[in-house]
């Protein structure tokens, strides 16, 4: 066993020891929630059950509510979504204005994807433990906030008490060293991670991203490293705060002010693991032997570089991840040895809380216009939807001009929401669709019953919008 | 939440790995209010051949006879990745699941299920073999001690198969308890405002 001096501690033990409420020896120890980011499908049945038993929210000004996961893209009527949707929306309005507790509903100027929305509000803050009712909330990680995604019994815990029984998980550092080449974009290196890892690898661990090329990441960059943490079954994904993350910050609608942020500040700026901690398990990647990515199966883990092939099931040692292959081109409709760039897609998503902030989406404009340049457009064969993650995107997307470069070359500007990502709302595949899609989950069904789906970065699914097929765009800059 | 003491029942065997909440419960289901309503809709991809649900596939596991009755699932590594829906584990649950047993869980849905009362077992990989080639030979009737700490089953040959799984201490209790969480935290509620008193003014 090595021996470490006992007062070297991580990160996530730092955030996990400030918001210790109890560990009486026998029980889950309790721990403190500071923030609460609820929407319309998971809160229901929480709030249902408190007034049953007559409880009360302990901190509804702790507690922050968006509509996101089944409004429409189309329009802001609350109805435009079908009558389940409407149901949901309007309960959550209800409950809300019942237990007095903040809404950016249908049109708000501050409504958006509940990951989108709380870092651009500067509701996200460093040294914070922030939960919500979806498993994407390891978002909020890349602030150096302790953030996971809760079950709703567990959002009426928070209602009540505003704490949760935790179990303390284990602690994995990556580290991506050197540099990315150009063009590889946050996506492509969490991707390369998972595909490292595995879709379980970090089950039962939260993970600290360190080295160069994280440091390096800006902070919507960052966003979507953390975002995908739980797609290889993290509790939690963090990056230590850090002049970036202040910079980000600074003067943000709800982030502290004056003297209050300057005592913010001395406190965030300890928030990092020490140099000596120990990790139970760390993983190394090399910044420069990342490409760009494509998923070709049924789980993030399923990934390729895209100029590489479909894999064949005998490629896997594993018995139970040769028949999870098999499954998966089964259920993909593709071949083992099918070039990537041969694969041709009929639709493209551009959005979702991984890949729909403004620098995704200036990403993705930025190859759109090499392509107007050339006279090229989307592809006949594509119907390819831009979905903004929030009305400050949206609105900063028009005032920079993307979104006249989407709709010139043949996108739908869409309003925001989680669209696509999960089809809720009528943004649905039909059987047989193959989409390249910027979300985060290739799973069956995920887009649409019978649907395909290909993760990759918003630059990609750009250029195959537009091509009709993946596209390794560092042959295009050669 | 109902206490859980002992369970025996047939085990359905879905011998799949990485099954995650959206294929236990798909999107176009969560726009109810209730926590009722989800059984049916279990697996709905595979368990219909049809959008509507109106044809069950008659390949799909648990539309054979005796599995529609099954009561424990027993499949394989990381099931209930993905999305933290707790509507995954009350649809199990409805439809009559009190037992999963796998090699391994997704963290929330493991977590989730405690919550509700439904006991996610996690056996060792040769164990889940061994118990996924006795449920190939026909159907197994499966015991669960809570107390004990124990499964077992009586193969064909008529011999008795018995395996230690390991369960959180707390989270045993609370299961054989059917403890109310909330409840139990608001009796901490001394430490709560003891711990909100020394907050800094930022957090």
């Amino acid at each position: 066993m090595t021996m470490q001096p006992s007062s070297a501690t991580t990160l996530y033990d730092k955030l996990w020891q400030s918001h210790l409420v109890d560990e009486t020896p026998g029980e889950t120890p309790l721990i403190y929630v500071d923030r609460h980011l609820i929407h319309e499908v998971t809160s229901p049945q929480a709030f249902a059950n408190l007034k049953y038993y007559g409880r009360k929210l302990r901190h509804p000004e702790r507690t922050i509510a968006t509509m996101d996961h089944n409004i429409s893209t189309r329009s802001i009527k609350i109805d435009a979504a079908g009558e389940g949707a409407a149901n949901q929306l309007r309960t959550l309005e209800k409950n809300c204005n019942e237990f007095g507790i903040k809404l950016f509903g249908m049109g708000h100027k501050n409504q958006g994807i509940v990951h989108v929305m709380g870092p651009e509000l500067g509701l996200t803050l460093p040294g914070t433990v922030i939960v919500c009712g979806d498993s994407h909330t390891a978002t909020h990680g890349a602030f150096g906030a302790l953030a996971f995604g809760i079950g709703t019994s567990e959002v009426e815990h928070v209602f009540a008490t505003q704490t949760l029984p935790q179990t303390k998980a284990k602690t994995m550092k990556i580290e991506v060293n050197g540099q990315v080449s150009a063009g590889i974009s946050a996506k492509d290196i969490i991707l390369a991670i998972i595909g490292v890892t595995g879709s379980a690898g970090a089950t039962g661990y939260v993970v600290e991203y360190c080295g160069d090329v994280i440091k390096a990441l800006s902070m919507e960059e960052r966003m979507t490293i953390c975002n995908m943490s739980i797609e290889f079954g993290a509790k939690a994904g963090l990056i230590a705060p850090d002049e970036t993350t202040f910079a980000y910050l600074k003067d943000k609608e709800y982030a502290p002010k004056g003297a209050v942020w300057q005592q913010a500040l001395d406190d965030w700026k300890k928030l990092k693991s020490d140099e000596e901690a120990h990790f139970d398990k760390v993983i190394t990647l090399e910044g420069e032997k990342i490409k760009a990515q494509v998923t070709w199966g049924t789980t993030p883990g399923q990934v390729t570089a895209v100029n590489n092939k479909v894999p064949a099931p005998e490629d896997f040692t594993d018995p139970v991840e040769q028949e999870s292959c098999r499954a998966a081109l089964d259920y993909m409709g593709l071949t083992p040895g099918t070039k990537i760039t041969d694969i041709t897609i009929n639709k493209v998503f551009i959005g979702s809380c991984t890949n729909s902030r403004i620098e995704d989406l200036r990403a993705a404009a930025d190859i759109v216009k090499i392509y107007l340049q050339q006279g090229k457009s989307v592809s006949a064969q594509v119907d390819a939807i831009v979905v903004p993650g929030s009305y400050r995107v949206k609105t900063q997307a028009e005032a920079e001009g993307l979104a006249e470069i989407f709709t010139q070359a043949g996108f739908e500007w869409r309003l925001p929401g989680c669209s696509m990502c999960l089809g809720m709302n009528d943004d649905v595949l039909g059987a047989g669709d193959r989409c390249a899609s910027t979300s985060n989950r290739n799973f069956e069904g995920r887009q649409g019953r019978g649907s395909r789906t290909h993760l990759v970065s918003p630059a990609m699914a750009a250029a195959a919008a537009i091509e009709g097929h993946f596209v390794d765009l560092s042959k295009n800059k050669e | 939440m109902e206490k859980f003491t002992t369970h025996t029942g047939i085990v359905a065997p879905l011998d799949i790995a990485n099954v995650d909440t959206d294929q236990i419960i798909p999107k176009q289901f969560l726009q109810k209010t209730s926590r009722v309503g989800f059984g049916q809709h279990l697996f709905h991809d595979s368990r219909y051949l049809d959008p509507a649900g109106q044809q069950p596939d008659p390949d799909f596991i648990l539309n054979k006879p005796p599995y529609q009755n099954a009561s424990i699932l027993l499949t394989r590594e990381n099931f209930g990745c993905g999305s933290s829906r707790e509507h995954a584990p009350w649809a199990l649950e409805e439809f009559g699941f009190k037992v999963i047993i796998a090699p391994s869980f997704a963290d929330i849905f493991y977590g989730n299920c405690i919550n509700i009362g439904l006991l996610p077992i996690t056996l060792a990989e040769q164990q889940i073999e061994v118990l996924f080639s006795h449920c190939a030979q026909g159907p197994v009737e499966l015991t669960v001690d809570l107390a004990q700490n124990c499964l077992s089953f009586t193969t064909k040959d008529q011999e008795t198969v018995s395996y230690a799984f390991h369960l959180d201490k707390f989270h045993q209790y609370c299961l054989a308890q059917g403890v109310d969480s909330i409840g139990w935290t608001l009796n901490k509620l001394d430490k709560i405002i003891a711990y909100e008193a020394q907050m800094p003014a930022w957090q």
